[in-house]
């Protein structure tokens, strides 16, 4: 994010150091042609090469939902809150914030994971699929479509989630049992209680055999 | 004069098909925004530091590290020295900052000390819990010691209980304030109360409730907890204020959200009650205690539904250092049902008679809806197979898996809230409804297309819904399940009221006179000739260039809803008793609600229950440690929600058509939460054979009572 029109002292934090220009200088000692914001760096360690981000912000090439995306965060930040916060893509939720429940689910390389618990850095050079590149254009994915036919939605803030999972698991199981499908999507946790329509549109979708 | 009476079965096009809601499509696309997706430009991040603990006088506060950090836009201190915290978690300096990890970083650089003062958090003993209890005044009805003393059966004291459970709302509460100009005041808040919030806000900010305003499209989640702008809310606008106006988002983190954002009250209870031989109830007595945090808690209403006609009460709350209680769908119903139906269950297994002939034996006690509920326990009993599952006490079968069947009846209020909508229709046909009220994922935005549609003939996507925003006429909170019964009402008016005007500018062209049209199927007709008819769209171009708008209201002419349903559930588990693991096979809803709207969203409401119900009753628990006085579980893994595979199979019945239709919609957000523990409780002690007293049932706690297999009713 490029912000204009800020002090130095914002400008600086914008890249996360948490120190004022002072201070920096003061602790630190490195010039000030250190960078602001950096690339990783690669050490050797024990004979192998090892990449090194940070501190403060990197810069960071995201591919998600077949696009390119860059953003500058730091090595800390999570892949969910550079989604939700550089990059608007607010489907995935943050509800739990510690891989329980499953709001922020998203697939990479073709495996569902929660997106609160990876690290935006470790996403590079991967395919991420969002709930907001499920649909084609402006139509919607038949499992979408079958959230909405059997009313697997309340408050639907465990939705986007959900329909995540349920798209990663049915690639993996296109016929589920019902029991396979307990266990498959034990992972996401809704508090409405919209676990009988979920269920239902997963088996519309694997009955349809539309699982594209 | 308009007739604004619901219409009858044959005559309505939409009104209690199974509609898909109107916001799926935004809703599993992810689009649609909830107030803690959005990132209003220059946010700022507010976040609070809390006490660590649950009872402590704060003798100084140095937020001087915090300011000078860069980065940190405000730094408020909400409560100051010499101020009494009550609860762990409660929040005492307020943070903004230009990015949440700032913004953490500045919480942790201000310095507090408090003076610890002794707590007490543990809720499981009046006798312990000194001066915090406060015993309410005991009621005696009729002669109890008479009748117990003539009693054929007296049951051994029973106890029976609830702990403190949290909503755990999947979107936390909190907002975003920002000041568009020194005296306005601009929130998207998560809120059950849109309408309402500004009132809330107007005075602790001291700006007149007009200058602010409140938008929220989404919410995610609230069963009751989320009425108020809360401290955190009123925070936001004033870290705001000091930095300068800037959107100040402030949402709790998880941890904050199970610890301090609702805690719904325990309710515990040793219960007697006396019979005669043929199953009739004669006397109660429970002596009853909860707590709902420093306020104390509810009184469960003892004994539930059934009216014994001999009762001694004494209720006792306890005051203690938890966050405060906060409703939760159907506040006290839960509690006293799982009481009250466990009391009564064992005495039928005392009596050696089914539950289900114990219940109708005396279900005239239940008094009005005596004749719904036994249509639905006939209903329920046929869904669940109740005379050939069911078996006395104790699964006699081999083998550590044991097998069970409860039952339960539940009912609630509803009624409907005061509730105004505008409706303006344009020339060229177009609809819009707007009112400030909320979806809180129960449909309220489909019901509303759903009754406006019906009324002017249309389908359902000729209809605009507009909510959540307070420039819209006001409609009230969501609590208590009044919301369908006070929308649905105010839109039909509205739309009747919208419909005539359009009759009234249509009559001369057809040559008839407007009471003598009929708007359907997208055509305004003549009712004894159709062939006299006008599109909708040829009709409304009749107002000339200019929309007409009317407003629709409740409460209004004519009864459209109304209060007072009835319902029933049975469940079927089984019982590990070598791990005293419980397992759902089935449960069956019966439930009453008089008119549905939309039974696809009404079917889900009761399903919705029912989990919910499992969740409560199976794993739910606010886990207290009296040591250090905090929370030991305020996260997902160790407060635990019922998966997809722990349900079993749910099937749900809902009574529909003559002697409940013409009630006009009643809110169904509440009555069907409140069995699920009790039947899952009954259930439980059908399978083994004995009593867990205390939800929920988790395995140490089955386990326990088995140990203990002293009767049918072995305590906590």
């Amino acid at each position: 994010m490029h912000h204009d029109g800020k002090n130095d002292d914002e400008k600086l934090n914008d890249q996360g150091t948490g120190f004022s220009r002072r201070d920096f200088l003061k602790v630190g000692g490195i010039s000030l042609s250190v960078p602001l914001v950096m690339g990783a760096r690669t050490v050797n360690v024990a004979g192998q090469d090892v990449k090194i981000y940070g501190p403060g912000k990197v810069h960071i090439s995201l591919d998600i939902n077949a696009k390119k995306y860059a953003a500058e965060v730091e090595p800390r930040v999570t892949l969910l809150d550079t989604l939700r916060n550089e990059l608007e893509l607010t489907g995935a939720k943050r509800v739990c914030d510690r891989a329980s429940c499953g709001a922020c689910t998203v697939i990479v390389d073709g495996k569902a994971v929660y997106s609160c618990t990876v690290l935006a850095i470790e996403a590079q050079n991967k395919k991420i699929t969002t709930v907001e590149g499920l649909m084609d254009g402006e139509k919607l994915h038949p499992l979408q479509q079958a959230f909405i036919d059997n009313d697997g939605q309340q408050c639907g803030f465990c939705t986007p989630g959900f329909v995540v999972a349920c798209k990663a698991f049915l690639d993996k199981h296109p016929h589920p049992t019902r029991a396979e499908l307990g266990t498959g999507l034990g992972g996401n946790l809704c508090r409405c209680g919209t676990y009988m329509g979920i269920r239902a549109a997963v088996m519309q979708v694997s009955k349809g055999g539309q699982n594209g | 004069m308009a007739e604004y009476k619901w219409p009858d079965a044959e005559k309505r096009s939409l009104i209690g098909k199974r509609i898909s809601r109107i916001d799926g499509p935004v809703k599993v696309s992810g689009r649609a925004k909830y107030s803690y997706d959005l990132k209003r430009p220059g946010v700022l991040y507010g976040k609070m530091l809390r006490c660590p603990y649950a009872h402590a006088k704060i003798v100084s506060i140095d937020i001087s590290a915090a300011e000078k950090m860069p980065g940190v836009k405000a730094v408020r201190i909400i409560q100051d020295v010499g101020k009494e915290i009550k609860w762990a978690g409660d929040d005492v300096v307020g943070v903004a900052a230009i990015d949440e990890s700032t913004a953490e970083d500045a919480v942790r650089a201000i310095k507090v000390q408090y003076e610890v003062l002794p707590h007490l958090v543990l809720d499981n003993d009046p006798k312990s819990a000194g001066e915090n209890a406060k015993p309410v005044a005991a009621t005696t009805l009729g002669d109890p010691a008479a009748a117990f003393a003539a009693a054929d059966v007296v049951s051994s004291e029973g106890l029976y209980g609830n702990r403190v459970i949290t909503h755990c709302c999947l979107e936390s509460h909190g907002m975003t304030a920002e000041w568009t100009d020194a005296n306005s005041l601009l929130v998207h808040p998560s809120t059950q109360n849109v309408s309402g919030t500004a009132a809330q806000m107007a005075t602790p900010l001291e700006i007149p409730a007009t200058n602010i305003k409140v938008h929220q499209d989404h919410i995610g989640g609230g069963f009751g907890s989320k009425f108020g702008p809360d401290s955190w809310g009123i925070e936001s606008a004033r870290l705001s204020k000091q930095a300068g106006g800037k959107p100040v988002k402030l949402f709790l983190e998880r941890a904050a959200e199970l610890m301090v954002a609702g805690a719904r009250p325990s309710s515990y209870a040793r219960v007697k009650v006396g019979a005669k031989k043929d199953g009739t109830l004669v006397a109660w007595e429970s002596e009853s205690w909860g707590t709902g945090g420093p306020g104390g808690g509810g009184s469960p209403p003892l004994p539930y539904i059934f009216n014994i006609p001999n009762q001694h009460k004494q209720h006792t709350a306890i005051a203690n250092n938890i966050g405060p209680a906060r409703a939760w769908r159907a506040p006290n119903h839960p509690q006293a049902c799982l009481i009250t139906m466990s009391a009564l269950e064992d005495m039928a297994a005392q009596l050696n008679m089914s539950p289900l002939d114990f219940f109708l034996k005396n279900i005239d006690l239940t008094g009005p809806r005596a004749h719904i509920y036994r249509d639905e326990l006939q209903i329920a009993s046929d869904l669940i197979g109740w005379d050939k599952n069911w078996h006395p006490r104790g699964d006699k079968t081999a083998g550590p898996i044991k097998r069970g069947l409860g039952l339960s009846i539940h009912t609630w209020g509803g009624g409907g809230h005061p509730s105004d909508c505008d409706i303006t229709i344009q020339p060229d046909g177009s609809v819009e409804l707007k009112m400030g009220t909320q979806d809180l994922g129960v449909g309220t935005r489909t019901a509303l297309a759903i009754v406006v549609a019906d009324t002017l003939g249309l389908p359902l996507e000729a209809v605009k819904i507009s909510i959540g925003d307070n420039s819209y006429p006001a409609s009230g909170p969501s609590g208590g399940s009044t919301t369908i019964g006070g929308i649905s009402a105010s839109a039909r008016r509205g739309a009747v009221d919208a419909r005539d005007l359009i009759f009234a500018k249509a009559a001369p062209s057809l040559n008839a006179k407007p009471e003598e049209l009929e708007a359907w199927g997208g055509v305004i007709h003549v009712k004894t000739d159709p062939n006299r008819s006008l599109t909708w769209a040829q009709a409304c171009a009749k107002l000339g260039g200019m929309p007409i708008t009317v407003r629709g209201k409740n409460p209004g002419p004519e009864k459209l809803n109304d209060q007072g349903v009835g319902g029933v559930q049975m469940a079927d588990v089984s019982v590990d008793v070598e791990t005293g693991v419980v397992k759902i096979n089935k449960i069956v809803a019966v439930q009453d609600c008089g008119l549905i709207i939309d039974l696809k969203t009404a079917e889900s409401q009761v399903y919705g229950a029912l989990i919910m119900g499992v969740t409560y009753a199976l794993y739910e628990e606010k886990v207290m440690d009296q040591q250090t006085g905090t929370m030991l579980n305020p996260n997902m893994e160790f407060y635990k929600l019922a998966g997809l595979g722990d349900i079993g199979e749910l099937v749900v019945h809902m009574m529909t058509g003559k002697g409940y239709d013409e009630r006009g919609p009643i809110g169904l957000g509440e009555p069907p939460t409140v069995s699920p523990g009790a039947v899952i409780s009954n259930a439980v002690a059908n399978a083994i054979g004995v009593r867990v007293g205390t939800l929920p049932l988790t395995p140490d706690q089955v386990l326990a009572a088995l140990e203990k297999k002293g009767g049918s009713n072995a305590s906590i």
